[in-house]
Protein backbone atom coordinates (compact mmCIF):
# COMPACT_ATOMS: atom_id res chain seq x y z
CA UNK A 1 0.00 0.00 0.00
CA UNK A 2 0.88 3.27 -0.81
CA UNK A 3 0.71 6.51 1.59
CA UNK A 4 -1.12 9.45 0.18
CA UNK A 5 -0.04 12.66 -0.09
CA UNK A 6 -1.62 14.46 3.21
CA UNK A 7 -1.39 11.24 5.39
CA UNK A 8 -0.35 12.11 8.84
CA UNK A 9 2.78 9.61 9.58
CA UNK A 10 4.71 8.74 12.65
CA UNK A 11 7.89 7.52 12.51
CA UNK A 12 9.12 4.69 14.19
CA UNK A 13 10.35 5.37 17.61
CA UNK A 14 13.24 2.70 16.79
CA UNK A 15 17.40 2.42 17.70
CA UNK A 16 19.14 -0.61 15.29
CA UNK A 17 22.00 1.14 16.24
CA UNK A 18 21.37 -0.67 19.68
CA UNK A 19 21.13 -3.67 18.78
CA UNK A 20 24.16 -4.07 16.37
CA UNK A 21 25.66 -3.64 13.18
CA UNK A 22 23.58 -1.92 10.96
CA UNK A 23 22.78 1.16 8.17
CA UNK A 24 20.21 3.27 8.78
CA UNK A 25 19.20 6.18 6.17
CA UNK A 26 16.52 7.65 9.03
CA UNK A 27 18.08 10.52 11.00
CA UNK A 28 18.22 9.68 14.94
CA UNK A 29 16.06 13.40 15.13
CA UNK A 30 13.15 12.07 13.12
CA UNK A 31 12.53 8.77 14.89
CA UNK A 32 9.15 9.33 17.19
CA UNK A 33 8.34 12.47 15.47
CA UNK A 34 5.16 13.36 13.80
CA UNK A 35 4.88 14.65 9.67
CA UNK A 36 2.96 14.75 6.33
CA UNK A 37 3.80 12.66 3.64
CA UNK A 38 4.48 15.26 0.63
CA UNK A 39 4.58 12.28 -1.94
CA UNK A 40 6.06 9.01 -2.69
CA UNK A 41 9.27 9.50 -4.86
CA UNK A 42 9.26 5.79 -6.61
CA UNK A 43 10.53 2.23 -4.61
CA UNK A 44 13.77 1.53 -4.35
CA UNK A 45 15.51 -1.56 -2.88
CA UNK A 46 16.33 -1.59 0.89
CA UNK A 47 19.78 0.39 1.49
CA UNK A 48 19.92 -1.60 5.41
CA UNK A 49 20.13 -4.68 3.23
CA UNK A 50 22.58 -3.33 0.42
CA UNK A 51 25.03 -2.03 3.07
CA UNK A 52 25.46 -5.71 3.84
CA UNK A 53 24.94 -6.95 0.42
CA UNK A 54 21.96 -8.83 0.85
CA UNK A 55 19.12 -9.50 -1.18
CA UNK A 56 17.11 -5.61 -1.32
CA UNK A 57 13.43 -5.44 -1.00
CA UNK A 58 12.72 -2.57 -3.31
CA UNK A 59 10.71 -0.25 -0.47
CA UNK A 60 8.36 2.89 -1.26
CA UNK A 61 10.11 6.21 -0.91
CA UNK A 62 8.43 9.14 0.49
CA UNK A 63 9.21 13.02 1.20
CA UNK A 64 7.97 13.83 4.49
CA UNK A 65 7.48 17.22 5.94
CA UNK A 66 7.95 17.85 9.45
CA UNK A 67 7.28 20.96 11.47
CA UNK A 68 10.59 22.42 12.42
CA UNK A 69 9.98 23.43 16.10
CA UNK A 70 9.07 20.33 17.85
CA UNK A 71 12.75 18.64 16.20
CA UNK A 72 15.36 21.56 16.30
CA UNK A 73 16.39 23.65 18.95
CA UNK A 74 15.91 27.63 18.26
CA UNK A 75 13.77 27.33 15.70
CA UNK A 76 12.37 30.31 13.69
CA UNK A 77 8.59 30.72 12.46
CA UNK A 78 7.57 28.56 9.68
CA UNK A 79 10.99 26.23 9.75
CA UNK A 80 10.41 22.85 8.36
CA UNK A 81 12.28 19.67 7.17
CA UNK A 82 11.79 18.05 4.13
CA UNK A 83 13.61 14.10 4.49
CA UNK A 84 13.07 11.30 2.85
CA UNK A 85 11.92 8.15 4.54
CA UNK A 86 11.43 4.38 3.64
CA UNK A 87 8.10 2.90 3.87
CA UNK A 88 8.82 0.83 7.17
CA UNK A 89 9.84 3.34 9.19
CA UNK A 90 6.08 5.10 9.42
CA UNK A 91 2.74 4.10 10.65
CA UNK A 92 -0.17 6.45 10.19
CA UNK A 93 -0.94 8.67 12.83
CA UNK B 1 11.57 6.95 24.99
CA UNK B 2 14.61 7.96 23.25
CA UNK B 3 13.26 10.47 20.77
CA UNK B 4 11.97 12.31 24.46
CA UNK B 5 16.14 12.66 25.10
CA UNK B 6 18.40 15.42 23.94
CA UNK B 7 20.01 14.77 20.70
CA UNK B 8 23.52 14.37 22.94
CA UNK B 9 21.83 11.35 24.78
CA UNK B 10 20.16 9.65 21.82
CA UNK B 11 21.83 6.44 20.37
CA UNK B 12 22.71 7.18 17.51
CA UNK B 13 25.62 6.64 15.13
CA UNK B 14 28.38 8.85 15.11
CA UNK B 15 27.83 10.16 11.64
CA UNK B 16 24.43 11.38 12.64
CA UNK B 17 24.90 14.41 14.37
CA UNK B 18 21.90 16.62 12.78
CA UNK B 19 20.77 18.91 15.90
CA UNK B 20 23.97 17.77 17.85
CA UNK B 21 25.16 21.16 19.59
CA UNK B 22 28.66 19.65 20.16
CA UNK B 23 28.81 19.56 15.88
CA UNK B 24 26.50 23.27 16.17
CA UNK B 25 28.63 25.19 17.96
CA UNK B 26 31.69 24.23 15.18
CA UNK B 27 32.19 26.39 12.62
CA UNK B 28 31.42 25.24 8.65
CA UNK B 29 34.34 25.93 6.14
CA UNK B 30 31.85 26.36 3.30
CA UNK B 31 34.39 26.85 0.36
CA UNK B 32 35.43 24.81 -2.34
CA UNK B 33 37.72 21.98 -1.65
CA UNK B 34 40.22 20.99 -4.46
CA UNK B 35 40.16 17.27 -5.03
CA UNK B 36 43.86 15.83 -4.81
CA UNK B 37 45.39 13.25 -7.24
CA UNK B 38 44.46 10.97 -3.77
CA UNK B 39 40.72 11.85 -3.84
CA UNK B 40 40.22 11.72 -7.95
CA UNK B 41 41.84 8.24 -7.70
CA UNK B 42 39.76 6.63 -4.82
CA UNK B 43 36.60 8.36 -6.42
CA UNK B 44 37.68 6.10 -9.25
CA UNK B 45 38.35 3.23 -7.70
CA UNK B 46 35.35 3.42 -6.16
CA UNK B 47 33.28 3.66 -8.88
CA UNK B 48 35.02 0.65 -10.98
CA UNK B 49 33.95 -1.46 -7.40
CA UNK B 50 30.41 -0.19 -8.29
CA UNK B 51 30.09 -0.81 -12.40
CA UNK B 52 31.75 -4.23 -11.80
CA UNK B 53 29.43 -5.14 -8.95
CA UNK B 54 32.12 -6.36 -6.70
CA UNK B 55 30.94 -3.39 -3.92
CA UNK B 56 28.07 -0.67 -3.54
CA UNK B 57 27.57 2.88 -2.39
CA UNK B 58 25.26 1.54 0.20
CA UNK B 59 29.07 -0.73 1.16
CA UNK B 60 30.67 2.15 1.03
CA UNK B 61 28.81 4.03 3.85
CA UNK B 62 28.43 1.26 6.03
CA UNK B 63 31.90 0.70 6.17
CA UNK B 64 32.59 4.19 6.65
CA UNK B 65 29.78 4.52 9.36
CA UNK B 66 32.00 1.26 10.64
CA UNK B 67 35.07 3.00 11.22
CA UNK B 68 36.42 3.77 14.72
CA UNK B 69 34.82 7.21 16.20
CA UNK B 70 38.58 8.83 16.43
CA UNK B 71 39.55 7.89 13.30
CA UNK B 72 36.40 8.94 11.55
CA UNK B 73 36.65 12.44 12.79
CA UNK B 74 40.60 12.73 11.90
CA UNK B 75 40.38 11.24 8.71
CA UNK B 76 39.69 13.36 5.49
CA UNK B 77 36.69 12.63 3.22
CA UNK B 78 38.17 10.09 1.00
CA UNK B 79 40.81 8.47 3.23
CA UNK B 80 37.60 7.63 5.17
CA UNK B 81 36.26 5.61 2.18
CA UNK B 82 39.39 4.45 1.58
CA UNK B 83 39.16 2.36 4.29
CA UNK B 84 35.81 1.57 3.89
CA UNK B 85 36.82 0.30 0.65
CA UNK B 86 39.94 -1.74 1.81
CA UNK B 87 38.22 -3.45 4.77
CA UNK B 88 35.07 -4.25 3.42
CA UNK B 89 37.01 -5.82 -0.36
CA UNK B 90 38.74 -7.98 2.83
CA UNK B 91 35.84 -8.96 4.70
CA UNK B 92 34.47 -9.93 0.92
CA UNK B 93 37.71 -12.27 0.14
CA UNK B 94 38.74 -10.11 -2.79
CA UNK B 95 42.34 -9.96 -1.61
CA UNK B 96 43.66 -10.58 1.91
CA UNK B 97 45.15 -8.43 4.91
CA UNK B 98 48.62 -9.79 3.90
CA UNK B 99 48.53 -9.11 0.38
CA UNK B 100 47.40 -5.37 0.97
CA UNK B 101 50.32 -4.84 2.93
CA UNK B 102 52.86 -6.23 0.43
CA UNK B 103 50.75 -4.18 -1.98
CA UNK B 104 51.59 -0.94 0.12
CA UNK B 105 54.99 -1.81 1.05
CA UNK B 106 55.93 -2.46 -2.95
CA UNK B 107 53.80 0.93 -4.04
Amino acid sequence: MTLAPGTRVKVRDDWPETRGPCHIRTPHYLRGETGTVVRHLGDFPNPEDLAFARPAARLPLYHVRFALPAIWPEPHAGDEILAEVFGPWLEEA
Amino acid sequence: MEHDLPPEDRPHAMHDIGGVSRFMCEPVDPSPHTLTAFDREVDAIRQILGMKQVMSVDELRRGIEALPEADYHRLSYYQRWMLSITGTLVAKGVFTEAELAAALRDA
